[in-house]
């Protein structure tokens, strides 16, 4: 296992500025997620650490060693892309074991079957091992992608949102299953994910990137609690926060510069109230809990209630806040005095 | 549903008809070009004199003087002599002795067969494994002046290959490559990786480098990355491209007339040189012709299964 410091790495291609002074630490056993738009740069950083690119600026630690001079294979870190990452000629128990019989290793082919047959029944794809790897569906084809990264004992392994084609089920046991083999392991995990829900639940620290820029990293709690931008805070949350105009409800005196309000369900009060101000257009009902969504003049406020909820559509509410976060013209967090 | 998916695609089921009617125009296209190759067939199992029979004979008594007369060389004698001889040790010994002649030993027709394989497989070979090695190099890796590069590649393809005969001929002279295998092989490989290049690269382009970096993560150099992943993808192409060396290097006759005459000639300017008793031996021409195609077609049906897909470009692969 192997902690990875990256310090201001930048990286161009051509015009476009992928990574742009991306410093970033992750300790060792720790699974950081990142989190960004699409064309963040996520990709970007994965392969700066695995080596498949070099950066333009800046330098790249593992374990200690600055990689500058490591080739892929010497960095010792595994890498489960995005796409493409089974070759279509062999066999799925081959692509497994493809890792196992590179020259840089040597391991004995009972030893290879063990360790292949060993993940792949913790993948649940014990069954297919003989199938042709063009003849598995899109999820399993990518838990062999998985498997192939397990297989290997490594000290990092980089991963490309390796659960983005599962469906729901699947992808919620995998999540679990692969945050368990994290912890057996203590292994040093970097991710990159756009589903807040992995993020939240497998992360021991979330870094959030936008345009090749770190915009901030901390714990899963840290980044929903105290986001330090808009963008950020819109990033997590179920439903997604709320954005008012600052001052459209009381509370209080503003901060300096605010400009937007932000509020989640928890800062929210609603109350019935026949002279309030806001109506419940509708309510959505998910089962476990309800979407309550509200319409306040031109804006609308979309909230969690309990499924007994007393709401129902038609009811006047009169709306409160309690500590909400504030953003100024920028959309940068901006807190009261 | 499927009208609405056939929509979507903007693509629409032919229909029995039109089908049929493709068919039969495919057919009848088979049937029309398949003509010439008929007709060697059959000349190839005439006689003389049926092969120049006017009205031609399409109904016949097949005999295999032609195939005799291609694998050997013969001179008359009389009849005294033939009798003296022993009872026919073979088919052609028999043939032969019926046209007063007697097997005086092999033709050239083998050797030159030989050259000619030794030759098309040598080059194209060759071509295929530059091709795919430079093919490689421009797809992966960032070249100055790639785009130049590859221009240039490609327009030593843009005049006939015949034009610059002379020039080559003079060169070949003097360097001692005239009438060589050696020198055929370069040649047509010179010829052909332009092709290959560009062939190759294309199918190259289509494979995600992925591939190659997942290998090269878990322990593989780059080397051995090609080898295990890149070759077995690129498979398909390799396979087209080796067709279409193997066909023009196979069937090259104008240089091959002009560079090779004894030691290094190929069979296609050796066929047409079989001349027998009063002029061309048709049957041995049309026996020789016959042979000579069937290399290439080994070659394509085993191959077939590649070049389906490979002829399209990659345009339908998975
Ligand atoms: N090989 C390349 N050549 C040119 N531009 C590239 C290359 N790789 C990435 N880029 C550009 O760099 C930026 C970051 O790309 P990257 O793949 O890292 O994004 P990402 O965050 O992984 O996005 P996604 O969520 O869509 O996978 C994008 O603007 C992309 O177009
Ligand atoms: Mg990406």
């Amino acid at each position: 296992m192997a902690d990875i410091a990256l310090r201001t790495v930048t990286k161009h291609f051509r015009s476009v500025t992928a990574i742009d002074g991306l410093t970033l630490d992750i300790a060792d056993g720790e699974l950081t997620v990142l989190v960004g738009p699409t064309g963040a740069g996520k990709t970007t950083a994965l392969r700066i650490v695995a080596g498949l690119e070099k950066p333009d600026q800046g330098e790249v630690w593992i374990d200690g060693h600055n990689a500058a001079d490591l080739e892929p294979a010497a960095r010792d870190v595994t890498f489960v892309f995005q796409q493409y990452s089974l070759y279509p000629h062999l066999s799925v128990f081959d692509n497994l074991a493809f890792p196992l019989r590179s020259p840089a290793r040597r391991v004995s082919e009972p030893e290879i079957r063990k360790r292949v047959e060993e993940v792949a029944s913790l993948l649940r794809i014990a069954h297919k091992l003989a199938n042709k790897s063009t003849q598995l569906s899109g999820g399993e084809m990518q838990r062999v992608a998985i498997g192939r990264a397990l297989v290997r004992k490594p000290s990092v392994y980089l991963m490309d949102e390796p659960l983005s084609s599962l469906d729901a089920k699947l992808r919620g046991d995998l999540r679990v299953e692969l945050k368990r083999i994290q912890q057996d392991l203590g292994a040093t995990i970097l991710y990159v994910t756009h589903d807040q829900i992995e993020a939240m639940t497998m992360a021991n620290r979330i870094g959030v990137i936008d345009k090749g820029r770190l915009i901030q990293v901390g714990s899963p709690r840290q980044i929903y609690e105290d986001p330090v931008t808009l963008y950020v805070a819109q990033r997590f949350g179920q439903p997604q926060i709320n954005v008012l105009p600052a001052g459209l409800l009381p509370n209080g005196a503003l901060p300096v510069g605010a400009v937007t309000v932000g509020a989640r369900t928890e800062h929210l009060d609603l109350r019935k109230d026949g002279g309030g101000e806001a109506v419940v257009e509708w309510v959505e009902h998910l089962g476990d809990q309800n979407h309550l969504h509200v319409r306040l003049g031109a804006h609308r406020i979309t909230t969690l209630t309990p499924p007994d909820t007393p709401f129902k559509s038609g009811d006047r509410v009169a709306v409160g806040l309690t500590k909400p976060l504030y953003f100024d013209a920028q959309g940068l967090r901006v807190r009261s005095a | 549903m499927s009208q609405a998916l056939t929509t979507a695609h903007s693509v629409v089921a032919p229909s029995p008809l039109s089908k049929r009617i493709a068919g039969a125009i495919v057919i009848l296209y088979a049937l029309v070009s398949m003509i010439p190759l008929a007709w060697i067939l059959m000349t190839g199992f005439k006689t003389p004199p049926d092969s120049i029979a006017y009205p031609p004979k399409i109904v016949f008594a097949p005999s295999l003087e032609g195939y005799c007369n291609l694998f050997t060389t013969r001179t008359r004698q009389t009849q005294e002599y033939i009798q003296s001889l022993g009872p026919p040790q073979t088919i052609c010994d028999e043939i032969t002795r019926k046209r007063d002649m007697v097997i005086a030993g092999p033709s050239n027709y083998v050797p030159r067969f030989w050259n000619s394989l030794v030759i098309a497989f040598g080059s194209t070979f060759f071509a295929v494994s530059l091709g795919v090695l430079s093919a490689y190099a421009f797809s992966r890796f960032r070249i100055p002046l790639a785009d130049d590069l590859l221009f240039f590649i490609l327009s030593t393809r843009m005049m006939p290959p015949i034009a610059v005969a002379i020039p080559i001929y003079l060169m070949y002279r003097k360097l001692g490559l005239s009438d060589t295998a050696l020198g055929m092989i370069l040649l047509y490989t010179a010829v052909n990786v332009s092709l290959a290049v560009w062939l190759l690269k294309g199918f190259i382009d289509e494979i995600p480098r992925e591939y190659e970096e997942a290998a090269m993560i878990d322990g593989y150099t780059r080397l051995h990355a090609f080898f295990k992943v890149v070759l077995p993808q690129a498979a398909t192409g390799i396979a087209a491209t080796a067709i279409f060396c193997l066909i023009f290097a196979w069937n090259e006759y104008a240089f091959a007339v002009l560079l090779t005459s004894g030691e290094a000639q190929t069979a296609p300017p050796f066929i047409p040189t079989i001349i027998g008793e009063g002029g061309m031996d048709w049957p041995a021409v049309g026996a020789g012709t016959t042979l000579f195609l069937v290399p290439l077609l080994v070659f394509t049906v085993l191959l077939r299964k590649h070049l389906l897909r490979g002829i399209t470009f990659g345009a339908v692969r998975k």
